[in-house]
């Protein structure tokens, strides 16, 4: 599967570079220092309550690193004329998307299994199920998986990395704060724009343990929706 | 091997080749020759599959490149104008990737990859950066990644560009290397380098076949035109006398179009000069026949060198399509000054 191929390189890209280091161990230090906030000063957290407050502030970290580690994805091989590699290999588009996405989402889930010692401690000395683990680790995953997605789709519309971040979180903050809408509106639009919001109603679930499909369906047809139209937007390019 | 007919790529509005339509056969060499932005870029990039037709036929090797591009893009190599390499790679994981990336059979690659690093005299830095490479090694290796694959086809995009007289003889015999195994088309705006190179030669201008043919035809159609400058002194008459009397000696001389008159070019008695229009070169037979008329010859150029002359060529296209454009503009600003000169509706109307 071509795809794979340039998977394999582009997280050989990220493993090499400093940059794919220095993401992951800000993404890293952030997330322990929330879960130190939680589980050390706020001591009247049960340990199934800390867990579900690790996995709200893991999102923080996901998004921010997901977004840094796919924004160079396809702006940078524009910007470097290495696209025309791929372009003219007998490469389908839609693999060069897929292997672009699943080097950033390996490197996301790289980043997010590196964080398992703290649920792990939770195990350890509180009372957590192991469910309750892999469900929000689950959660976490999808989580990271439609934010890669995004930030891919807009390193295809630039050439540019700083560029690309900045569409990334244009397109990523509307989807995070439809929440808010929610709030704002009247039945029915309040169930539909809480339905459309990136986290809190989707995302809550996994959190507490739970899994929804409905939930994961949601973030697996988010994934593919922005892998479709950055596949389309390099479609497109070979016509303009 | 190629058959373009029709071709057309518009971006935007702006047309940048067709209407194009020419033949390669399989084992030619071909040249591109054209200046920047006459549109060789752009249709060799058709060609690679790394841009689509707005219309007309493009078949490579038999496949269509709109309703085949996968199986295209197989048979070609391609090299850009900035060879598309990732500085974070060694040669070696570099060309292994291209290859993995067009199809080479795993068990094969490692083999393919010491082929070309033979081939394009690389393999004393194959374990090296690519970051780290001079601009001529750089070159090298993208002509490595076009044919690591084998392909029947290799496009090369202004493959000296930027390349210093030893790396450019070293880069002629690399593309003169290809010949046989591969079908190749190189594009430069560089007559003498697509001459030395190429079987071939394809002047494109404003995105059309301007003229093809061989090297040899190509420099007697630019020849046709050539012009000679002349000074020279005929002792004891005056200039005007001295000018008169080689008119007519080269009047009427096989190969000679024109005799035009010029000022002096220097001053002094019996001195004249003239201009030369011949139909192929000859020079010699002008010289002999002027000495044998008593005509000393002070000075004799060949006023363009057939670079310029190429470039004229072109020049001369693509200000006949300027001057269509400047036509069109004025044409454009006049209707647009007539409707502003027009009262509008409510102008008439009374206020």
């Amino acid at each position: 599967m071509r795809a794979l191929i340039i998977a394999r390189r582009e997280l050989y890209a990220y493993l090499r570079s400093p940059l794919g280091s220095a993401i992951v161990a800000a993404a890293l230090l952030v997330d322990g220092i929330l879960f130190y906030w939680h589980s050390g000063i706020d001591q009247k957290l049960l340990s199934a309550q800390v867990l579900q407050e690790f996995f709200y502030d893991a999102t923080a970290a996901t998004m921010g690193a997901g977004l840094l580690l796919s924004m160079r994805l396809l702006a940078e091989e524009r910007q470097a004329g290495t696209i025309t590699l791929l372009n003219t290999a007998p490469i389908r588009d839609r693999d060069i998307v897929l292997g672009k996405f699943l080097s950033a989402f390996g490197m996301l889930t790289l980043m997010n299994l590196l964080t398992f010692y703290m649920p792990l401690m939770l195990y350890i000395r509180g009372k957590v199920s192991v469910g309750h683990i892999v469900v929000g680790y689950t959660g976490l995953f999808l989580f990271g998986s439609a934010v890669t997605a995004i930030g891919l789709f807009a390193s295809s519309l630039a050439r540019s990395q700083v560029v690309a971040f900045i569409i990334g979180a244009a397109v990523l903050a509307p989807l995070i704060l439809l929440w808010v809408v929610a709030r704002a509106v009247d039945p029915p639009f309040n169930t539909f724009f809480s339905g459309l919001a990136l986290h809190h109603e989707n995302y809550r679930p996994f959190m507490s343990g739970t899994l929804q499909f409905d939930r994961v369906a949601y973030y697996v047809m988010i994934t593919y929706f922005f892998l479709l139209a950055a596949t389309k937007v390099l479609e497109a390019r070979r016509w303009r | 091997m190629i058959e373009i007919q029709e071709l057309y790529k518009y971006y935007g509005d702006r047309r940048a080749i067709g209407p194009l339509s020419t033949s390669i056969a399989q084992g030619e060499v071909v040249g591109l020759l054209g200046l920047n932005g006459a549109g060789k870029t752009t249709t060799l990039r058709v060609l690679a599959c790394d841009l689509l037709p707005t219309s007309g036929t493009v078949r490579v090797a038999g496949f269509d490149v709109v309703e085949r591009p996968d199986d295209v893009r197989a048979k070609v190599g391609y090299l850009p104008d900035r060879p598309p390499l990732y500085e974070d790679m060694t040669v070696r994981e570099y060309l292994g990737y291209a290859a993995r990336l067009r199809n080479v059979p795993t068990n094969d690659v490692k083999r393919r990859v010491s082929d070309v690093f033979e081939l394009t005299e690389i393999g004393n830095v194959g374990d090296q950066l690519i970051g780290s490479l001079s601009h001529g090694f750089r070159q090298r290796v993208g002509i490595a990644q076009s044919i690591v694959h084998g392909p029947e086809l290799v496009v090369l995009d202004e493959p000296i560009s930027g390349l210093d007289p030893v790396q450019i003889m070293e880069m002629r015999e690399l593309v003169r290397g290809l010949r046989g195994a591969h079908t190749v088309v190189v594009s430069s705006h560089i007559l003498t380098e697509i001459s030395e190179t190429c079987d071939r030669i394809l002047v494109i201008d404003d995105g059309k076949i301007a003229w093809s043919g061989t090297e040899a035809e190509l420099s007697a159609t630019l020849k046709q035109g050539m012009r000679v400058s002349l000074t020279l002194r005929a002792p004891g008459v005056s200039s005007q006398a001295a000018a008169e009397k080689a008119r007519a000696t080269l009047t009427g001389l096989d190969g000679v179009r024109e005799v035009e008159v010029l000022k002096p070019a220097e001053a002094g008695e019996g001195i004249a000069s003239l201009r030369v229009a011949v139909t192929s070169d000859v020079r010699d037979a002008v010289c002999r026949r002027l000495v044998e008329a008593g005509l000393g010859i002070l000075e004799l150029s060949r006023e363009k060198e057939l670079e310029s002359m190429f470039l004229e060529l072109l020049g001369e296209g693509q200000e006949q399509s300027g001057r269509k454009r400047r036509k069109k503009k004025r044409a454009d600003a006049e209707a647009a000054a007539q409707v502003l000169a027009e009262p509008s509706v409510s102008d008439k109307e009374p206020a």
